[in-house]
């Protein structure tokens, strides 16, 4: 297989193959919390790919300086830096999500997705590689709060991104909205993807 | 400063924004240590316990970080901290304990991405809650991440012995029973106000 092919593989096996989220049941913290609007994990995942990307790209460079006893406060320092920049962006571009995410964009730094590709991944691998496979699991896990934010909010609130789709009359889920709706979708979305892998395994 | 008192502050991370159940922070040892009680138990001790002094650090840090003028360094400072407490629990479990630092395994370390654990020095700065006001707060959400793990950890014990249909066996399965039991936890919404 010829590099081109692999890297390609490797972003590819990220979004559905070997999806952070339904396979590794990784990032559920910020899944569950900020999936209640498309609004929300839009901005949810595009944040988490951003420092993913970027976190990985610096570990990668960085892989033979780092030593391996401290190399965990070193991966946690580099996640920890390109948060804070996210952090600052946020603000600036909508103060209105930044409300909404609360202490989630913070949060990002603990996101198990992030320390996992660059202790299991990045540290290991040149940089090309580590940033396709970055990118791959980033759009993964945006695909995963893509779909959960979209039926919450389709379901739950009878809208898209804000925009009314059903009409006044629309009798609304609040429960999806509400903590235990996110527990219940989640189960319903590993409940499909375990039923699509296992006709064509 | 904020004008909470102590018991609202402690029942209030305790039961009605359970941190596990309404804020989702901590999910992933929620989903992977709740398989056996007693390893449960164990699990909620450890990060009550990191909780405890990561929170009473973050205090420090916190005051420290205003009078440098410096509080982007706020993420930066409090996950170091708590890379660092966890470490040292890590250390003190291993001295005292083989069979629980064999039983926690690879969940110990990871302790320090345990969102949780950093959300209660988030909120509590967020809040501008002082010193003792934090100790409370971290104290009753480490005793409600307990809480909710015991009860997960019992409601799988008995679940081993029913028969589910194969393809809900596993996670989706955990995911119904705690989306049951948050909304359980709604109950608590009206005390305290």
């Amino acid at each position: 297989m010829s590099t081109e092919r692999k890297n390609l593989d490797l972003l590819i096996k990220g979004i559905w193959k070997e999806n952070p989220v339904f396979v590794q049941l990784l990032g559920m913290c910020p899944l569950l919390a900020v999936s209640n609007s498309v609004q929300n994990a839009l901005f949810m995942g595009l944040a988490t790919t951003f420092v993913l990307v970027n976190s990985a790209t610096l570990v990668s460079l960085l892989r033979n300086l780092i030593p391996k006893e401290v190399r965990i406060g070193c991966y946690i320092l580099i996640i920890a830096t390109f948060v804070t920049i996210t952090e600052y962006v946020m603000q600036a571009v909508s103060l209105e999500v930044y409300r909404n995410l609360g202490a989630f964009t913070s949060l990002i730094v603990v996101n198990c997705i992030i320390l996992g590709q660059a202790e299991s991944f990045s540290s290991k691998n040149k940089l090309l590689p580590s940033v396709f496979h970055a990118f791959g699991r980033g759009v993964g896990f945006s695909f995963a709060i893509l779909s959960m934010g979209t039926l919450r909010e389709v379901i739950g609130s009878g809208s898209f991104y804000g925009v009314s789709l059903f009409g006044p009359n629309y009798q609304t889920w609040t429960i999806l909205i509400l903590p235990s709706g996110g527990f219940f979708v989640l189960a319903v979305l590993m409940l499909l993807y375990g039923k699509l892998n296992r006709r064509a395994p | 400063m904020n004008g909470d008192s102590l018991g609202y502050i402690f029942i209030s991370s305790l039961l009605i924004n359970n941190f596990v159940l309404s804020y989702f922070l901590g999910i992933c040892p929620f989903l992977g240590v709740s398989g056996k009680i007693d390893t449960a138990l164990k699990m909620g001790i450890a990060v009550t316990f990191v909780m405890l002094l990561s929170s009473l650090a973050a205090s420090g840090i916190h005051f420290l970080l205003v009078m440098l003028d410096a509080l982007f360094l706020q993420l930066i400072s409090y996950i170091l901290v708590i890379a660092s407490t966890v470490q040292l629990v890590e250390m003190i479990i291993k001295k005292y304990s083989e069979a629980l630092f064999e039983a926690l395994g690879i969940f110990l370390p990871l302790i320090t991405t345990n969102c949780a654990i950093l959300g209660v020095a988030l909120f509590q700065t967020a809040r501008a809650y002082n010193p003792v006001q934090s100790l409370v707060f971290a104290l009753g959400a480490g005793l409600g991440f307990t809480l909710a793990l015991l009860i997960m950890a019992g409601l799988r014990e008995k679940l081993e012995l029913a028969r589910v249909p194969s393809l809900t066996e596993g996670t989706a399965l955990i995911l119904f029973v705690a989306g049951i039991l948050s909304m359980g936890f709604m109950g608590f919404a009206g005390m305290g106000g």
